[in-house]
């Protein structure tokens, strides 16, 4: 009989894993018994260690609400909101008119709130001697009428082109703003040697080591490997360096707002969240994070 | 008692049969996912437009055509880098090796075939690609050379295991007769033992291949990911995407059934007939080789 008993933990445990299902923040809620809140905060990886830092020090303060949070990318994010599996989308960019459809279509209502701001670097390699570099040569780097950095005053050197995937926030903001120039009527792609990274992290490496590399990424996640080059405005010749204070003022072109999006306008420790991440002492936290505020200290 | 171990007898019964046809079953029912959920995509874009040399979702350019030839260049690639280092192994493992180097080398080759491909990936980015671009001098390291490489290594271990277990089964008396005949070794083994274990060898490779082909973390860290269609030998220098890697890298951020998400399982389509027809070529060589006295051996 002996023999019956592997047989029966086996189907034991199938039975198990079959009643095994995670939890959703809104049964939790109201379940009165239980009083951990849950919060799933999903998306933007330009926001993911900002999000992070903010649910750490919430969290520290407000022990009863447990608030997780995962990278992957804008696109990710919002369209987890669509599925309706999280309960805040973090975004570097804004919804696109045909996510509001989908997720419309999915009785979803996103409702946006600018969390912070945020200035894009382009950065290359320490040993390049480029430090500066129009609006207008970016755009044509990417697309891929300039090759070599001879052509723009540089060494003798292929240009390699780096770049975020497609579900990057990131990605779509520099394609908009700075490939196309900001122009909506344009149809500019990235040159299709563009190599697609699927981590800033991954940029900021090979943009340390290989000094053909040419890069963009979020002032927050630029390191001391990698040279930081001023910029210009469309159609000027003032070259900029990112900064808190160039992005306030507006003189740093590569900039956008941060967001975050949530099915409906927020109820109960869900609001509160917000409430606490547009506050001062929230705020702090961004300033120590490299991003830029979206209040006044 | 009897009646008990009758009883006994005919549950365990059940259970294997119901795990073995299972494989049917669940492979079915993958099929018949990927099916419903990828062909859509035909009705919602244009053939012609599947066969655009350029892949940009976001703007709703699909060309597979890119992606297709970025999956080959690194499996060929693969291939030629697996197939000779394993067979080669296998066959140093199962026929040259002194006792004491078997038991060595077969304990590391199993090791090699547990890494975590992520594990490759990240070494792929911080060593491989360096060495490569500034020994060939290449704009970039992150190519479909690199790629090739790791993906070599991931796939090598299973070659090796496989083809070794072949060789290992070929009778020793098919040495033995061969050497007496006065047979060098190396005449041994590439007149003798290989072609007897010839089945079990291209399994091993078909194995290999497929292993290769499937990969997805390790190709997405060191391909570079550029969509750019295969067009001269070149190719292998530059980077490339690959079919699964695109799958992983954009799964994540389509919504359920947008035109994306259709595409992307569309892709998934093209992997598994492109892995089956892998299959059925190798099954199809091997039946039309096979002989009488090795039907009768194996």
């Amino acid at each position: 009989m002996t023999k019956i008993i592997p047989l029966t933990i086996i189907f034991f445990l199938i039975t198990l894993s079959a009643c095994d299902s995670p939890p959703n923040s809104q049964d939790i809620e109201n379940n009165s018994t239980i009083n951990q809140i849950y919060i799933e905060n999903k998306g933007s990886d330009t926001i993911v260690n900002l999000a992070l830092a903010w649910a750490e020090a919430y969290q520290a303060v407000n022990p009863e609400v447990q608030i997780s949070v995962t990278g992957g990318g804008s696109g990710t994010g919002i369209a987890a909101l669509i599925n309706n599996t999280v309960d805040i989308a973090n975004a570097s960019r804004r919804i696109k008119e045909k996510e509001i459809e989908n997720a419309k279509a999915n009785g979803i209502e996103p409702v946006e709130f600018i969390i912070a701001r945020d200035a894009i670097a382009i950065i290359v390699n320490p040993n390049n001697p480029i430090n500066e570099l129009t609006l207008e040569q970016i755009s044509a780097i990417y697309a891929g009428d300039i090759n070599n950095w001879k052509e723009i005053g540089g060494e003798d050197r292929p240009i390699v082109r780096l770049s975020r995937e497609t579900n990057s926030g990131t990605h779509v903001y520099f394609l908009e703003e700075v490939l196309r120039l900001g122009d909506n009527e344009s149809k500019l792609l990235f040159s299709t040697d563009t190599l697609l990274l699927p981590s800033s992290e991954g940029i900021i490496k090979e943009v340390s080591q290989n000094p053909n590399t040419i890069g963009y990424d979020g002032l927050g996640y630029v390191t001391e490997e990698v040279k930081v080059i001023a910029v210009s405005q469309k159609g000027s010749k003032e070259y900029i360096f990112p900064s808190a204070t160039t992005v306030n003022n507006g003189q740093y072109p590569i900039a956008r707002d941060l967001y975050m999006y949530t099915n409906g306008y927020p109820q109960g420790a869900l609001k509160i969240y917000l409430d606490w991440i547009l506050a001062s002492e929230a705020q702090l936290i961004v300033t120590e994070l490299g991003f830029v505020p979206i209040i006044k200290q | 008692m009897k009646k008990s171990l009758l009883a006994q007898e005919f549950l365990i019964n059940t259970i294997i049969k119901i795990s073995g046809y299972s494989a049917i079953f669940f492979v079915g029912i993958i099929f018949y996912f990927l099916l419903s959920q990828g062909l859509p995509a035909l009705n919602q874009v244009d053939f012609s437009s599947l066969l655009n040399p350029r892949w940009y979702p976001i703007e709703e350019y699909y060309g597979l055509l890119p992606l297709i030839s970025g999956s080959l260049v690194v499996t060929l690639g693969a291939t030629m880098v697996a197939v000779p280092f394993g067979i080669g192994t296998a066959i140093f493992i199962a026929e040259v090796a002194p006792r004491w180097a078997r038991e060595l080398l077969k304990p590391f080759v199993e090791i090699l075939a547990g890494l975590p491909s992520v594990v490759l990936g990240f070494l792929g980015i911080v060593a491989l690609s360096p060495i490569l671009r500034n020994l060939l001098n290449l704009p970039t390291g992150l190519s479909a050379l690199a790629g090739s490489l790791l993906l070599g290594a991931i796939a090598i271990p299973t070659i090796v295991s496989v083809a070794e277990d072949a060789l290992d089964a070929v009778p020793k008396e098919y040495r033995d007769g061969a050497l007496a005949l006065g047979a060098t070794e190396w005449q041994t083994i590439w007149t003798i033992t290989l072609p007897a274990a010839r089945s079990g060898v291209l399994t091993a490779s078909m194995l290999g291949i497929a292993r290769a082909i499937g990969e997805t973390m390790t190709v997405m860290m060191v391909t570079g990911n550029a969509p750019v269609l295969a067009n001269s030998l070149r190719v292998f220098f530059s980077p490339v995407r690959t079919m699964t890697a695109t799958i992983a890298a954009e799964m994540g951020e389509v919504a359920n059934g947008s035109t994306h998400y259709h595409v992307l399982f569309l892709i998934g389509i093209v992997l598994f007939v492109i892995s089956l027809v892998i299959n059925i070529t190798i099954s199809a060589a091997l039946f039309q080789h096979t002989k009488r006295s090795e039907k009768l051996l194996s």
